[in-house]
């Protein structure tokens, strides 16, 4: 019968995509746990040894390992602050009664679209640059000398950046959380004599809660993996002052060809993103239903 | 022709019985109402008889011939499901023309077609647009146009009416049975509102739990339910139920009384109550009767002119003959 | 709501709005107005008239060679995703129209695929890719793009494909359309806007995709974004180029990410926001 012959079909339909990903996922991430535990440099390849665990030992005692995590985490906890709450607050404001609400919303949404080295350049040449930036020109404005964002606060700036290219997805998200929130509830709440404080904190806010969620979520797992950011403005310094964790990998395995040491990094990364990625599949997995 | 008969069929959903083995016969240009409240398994029998679901036993004769294992395009039958199923993307033309080209047939026997169904449905100025520019009632009468002109030996229909308004729904309930008057084709007609069975049906098919409960036309239902669950579901407002002591006076665990078979008078009767909500509808007047010594709220109707307030004290009267009467397992005592 | 709101609330809600909204705005317009100065008046303090010189444009498009990593970036974006979306329409389609118990699973495994680092697998894939000659090569980035974003092509295509009724495809089951005809005149008519809005989301990620194209590519392959990084250190005379290259790497995505707003939540969230 007819319901019995898609099932096999079926089958096959899905094959290919389970097959790649399957490939693309297991052979590259066991190669990764293999090399973590040899010792292999590409400059010196013959030498290459059995290590153990030492390169997860070099990693975690080199300073610039704790230091990196640290790095990785206040830029992922700061850029996760500023659009989260930016993101409710431009959300609730484009979701007022405004004039040319569309071009509102395209302006707002705009930065995501901007690849992140030329997001990156934008940054650093127009706006924060010591002599010819904005930052400065209105510095020079007021009488104040400028600031040399990179040298001076290279995390911050970094921060700052990629908080700009993301305040659009957390905005957009939450906005779209927002224009589904039932207007009779609201207009039910405002009937019951509830000011708009508390409308927004016992109606909007737990109404968005899931959007939030989303978002603190989604951003993270790609907030851990920021790095063309860096590369273009700081390349991780100075010293190791705006170095994250991907950025760390990036300079054993390009920079100093230490195959071993950026896969024990690699697995290292792993673990971290897994952490965040369990918490994201129980809140997308509750909605599969 | 469009005889359908169901023998021993039954579908299971992994351990889960939906419909016991039951047997069925529809005959040719029969209007047959499957009514039962919701999760009784009419639909599961509609999509059945359509080849939708497979069945887990039993057979499905068309006419005669086993269609058990034919693919709903084979079956002949054409069906209009509850949320119209239109194809959004095709004109309201292209919707009633697909089963026939489908079928492959002739563009002017598509075009006569088309034009004598849209005739009919009133649809003339609306074949070019999109199912999504009408409105509920005339999807509603696209999903009847689209299924027409395949000239099926039987139509399906899967609470075709209860996405539409009240109002509406009585005037496409009137369309239906003109269109079965003029086509004179078996129809299996699925619904769990016992207003709809009762005035479309010829033959009324309750079900409870994937049983068939009682089978016969509507006065038939009316006059003498098989058994307690068609007594109350048949009939509005609801026949009133009674047990205990007020049942074992007429020698049975269950009796039951409609509404409009009990008298209602400010002088004296068998029951004495206090009239809780009254209902004036004008033609009718419904009355909730309360504190009458009974467990139960008896439901009362009567002329529309009997002015009844509440707080009112009145005594009810059963009609004798119309008391029905059941036993211990919920059966018609004959 | 219904009700209306006063014109004064109305236009000082449009004030702060837009306010914010150009604020937001600001560093995109401002390298749209300095591509259109002379290098000397990019330097030369804030300024937002242009002298509208189309000089900069010039010579990013005749210096820096601008066209080769302008079809990289067109081949690989365009490239993976169409790759992505021939493996993908047939899987979303199975797991969409006819699901198993393990079809959730399944869905999940994808989406945790997603979640791995990429810098966790870049020494194997560099590694392979330098044995094997796919590095600085447009095929290598292809693939390895559309792999990438194969889980989030595969959800989207899951999610639109879902919203298709069931009972269409069971209506045209009835009216005799076979296996062939319900793809052909239902599904597939029914399952195209999906499709676009998908294949104009991949197209935007994989244009911006600035990890791999930047690891995996030195100069024949570079797209626009390993191209743009390699500025990373102008020296003081070349804003004004640097804003138009900006200009021209920018401009095409975004104005498709403006017609695809509503599908980049959807694609994102992996359907948890509608």
């Amino acid at each position: 019968m007819a319901t019995r012959q898609t099932a096999s079909l079926a089958r096959l339909m899905r094959a290919p995509a389970i097959i790649l990903l399957l490939i693309w996922m297991v052979i590259p991430l066991g190669m990764t746990l293999y090399y973590s535990f040899l010792n292999y440099n590409l400059l010196n390849p013959s030498v290459t040894s059995w290590a153990g665990w030492f390169n997860y030992q070099y990693f975690y005692t080199d300073p610039a390992f704790l230091e990196s995590i640290w790095n990785t985490i206040v830029l992922v906890l700061g850029v996760l602050l500023i659009t989260v709450c930016g993101g409710i607050g431009i959300a609730m404001l484009i979701d007022k009664p405004i004039f040319g609400q569309g071009i509102v919303r395209i302006l707002v949404i705009s930065p995501f679209f901007v690849m992140p080295p030329v997001a990156a350049l934008i940054w650093k040449n127009m706006i924060m640059h010591p002599s010819y930036g904005v930052f400065a020109d209105i510095a020079k404005f007021f009488g104040a000398s400028p600031v040399d964002w990179f040298a001076q606060f290279p995390l911050l700036s970094i921060i700052i950046i990629v908080a700009w290219q993301w305040l659009p997805f957390a905005t957009l998200i939450l906005l779209t959380a927002l224009q589904s929130l039932d207007g009779e509830q609201m207009e039910a709440a405002e009937m019951d004599g509830a000011p708009a404080i508390s409308r927004f904190i016992h109606l909007v806010l737990p109404h968005m809660a899931r959007a939030i969620t989303v978002v603190i979520l989604i951003q993270t797992i790609f907030l851990l993996g920021i790095y063309a950011e860096i590369l273009v403005t700081t390349n991780g310094g100075p010293g190791f002052a705006s170095t994250n964790l991907t950025f760390l990998i990036y300079r054993a395995a390009r920079l100093n060809f230490d195959i071993g040491g950026a896969a024990a990094g690699g697995i290292i990364a792993v673990i971290l993103a897994n952490i965040v990625a369990i918490f994201l599949m129980r809140a997308v997995g509750r909605n599969l239903d | 022709m469009g005889q359908i008969t169901l023998e021993e069929v039954a579908k299971r959903f992994g351990e889960v019985e939906v419909i016991p083995p039951l047997d069925l016969t529809i005959e040719d240009g029969e209007f047959v109402v499957f009514v039962g409240p919701s999760g009784c398994g009419k639909s599961t029998l509609l999509r059945l008889i359509a080849g939708l679901e497979d069945v887990s036993g039993g057979r499905i004769l068309i006419d005669g011939t086993d269609a058990t294992d034919a693919s709903p395009a084979k079956r002949g039958l054409a069906m209009v499901f509850q949320s119209y199923a239109l194809y959004p993307h095709m004109s309201v033309r292209k919707n009633i023309a697909f089963p026939m080209r489908m079928a492959g047939l002739s563009k002017d026997e598509q075009d006569r077609r088309i034009e004598a169904a849209a005739k009919a449905l009133n649809l003339t100025n609306y074949l070019d647009r999109r199912p999504g520019q009408l409105s509920g009632g005339q999807r509603q009468r696209v999903a009847i146009g689209r299924a027409i002109v395949r000239e099926p030996s039987a139509f399906l229909f899967d609470e075709p009416l209860s996405n539409l308004d009240a109002a509406l729904r009585v005037g496409m309930r009137l369309e239906i049975s003109e269109l079965h008057n003029r086509l004179k084709t078996t129809m299996i007609y699925v619904t769990h509102d016992q207003v709809e069975a009762m005035t479309m049906a010829d033959k009324i098919v309750v079900l409870q739990a994937g049983r068939i409960e009682q089978v016969g036309s509507p006065l038939d239902l009316y006059l003498r339910p098989r058994n307690v669950f068609v007594a109350g579901f048949i009939g509005s407002p609801r026949m009133n139920l009674f047990s205990g002591p007020t049942a074992a006076e007429y020698g049975a665990e269950t009796i039951g009384v409609r509404p409009e078979h009990i008298a209602i008078s400010a002088e004296g009767g068998k029951w004495k109550g206090r009239i809780g909500v009254s209902e004036h509808l004008g033609s009718d007047s419904f009355f909730y009767v309360e504190e009458t010594g009974l467990t139960e709220t008896i439901t009362v109707r009567s002329d529309g002119e009997l002015g009844f307030r509440h707080g009112d004290t009145v005594w009810l009267t059963p009609n004798e003959e119309r008391i029905h009467r059941f036993d211990k397992t919920g059966d018609r005592i004959a | 709501m219904a009700r209306a709101v006063s014109r004064n609330a109305k236009i000082g809600w449009t004030i702060a709005a837009w306010s914010v909204a150009l604020i937001i705005f600001f560093p995109i317009l401002y390298t749209i107005i300095t591509s259109l100065k002379t290098e000397q008046e990019a330097i030369s303090g804030f300024n937002l008239i242009p002298s509208f010189s189309l000089s900069s444009y010039e010579a990013v498009q005749s210096q820096n060679n601008y066209w080769r990593p302008f079809s990289n970036s067109v081949v690989i974006a365009v490239g993976s995703t169409l790759l992505a979306l021939i493996v993908a329409i047939p899987a979303a389609w199975a797991m969409a129209f006819s699901p198993t118990k393990r079809t959730k699973d399944i869905l999940m495994w994808m989406l945790s695929t997603k979640m791995m680092p990429a810098v966790a697998v870049l020494v194997p894939i560099y590694l392979i890719f330098l044995r094997t000659g796919l590095m600085d090569t447009r095929t290598g980035l292809v693939i390895v793009l559309m792999l990438m974003n194969l889980p989030i092509v595969v959800w989207m295509l899951y999610t639109y494909f879902r919203e298709i009724p069931g009972e269409i495809l069971e209506a045209a089951r009835m009216d005799g359309a076979s296996l062939r005809d319900e793809i052909l005149y239902v599904l597939t008519p029914m399952a195209v806007p999906g499709i676009a809005s998908t294949l104009l989301l991949n197209i935007i990620l994989a244009w911006n995709e600035a990890f791999w194209t930047i690891q995996l590519t030195t100069t024949n392959a570079a797209p626009l974004s390993a191209f743009i990084a390699s500025f990373s250190s102008p020296q003081g005379l070349f804003w004004a180029k640097l804003s138009a290259a900006s200009t021209m790497a920018i401009a095409p995505i975004l104005i498709l990410g403006w017609f695809s707003q509503k599908q980049l939540v959807r694609g994102l969230t992996f359907g948890a926001v509608k």
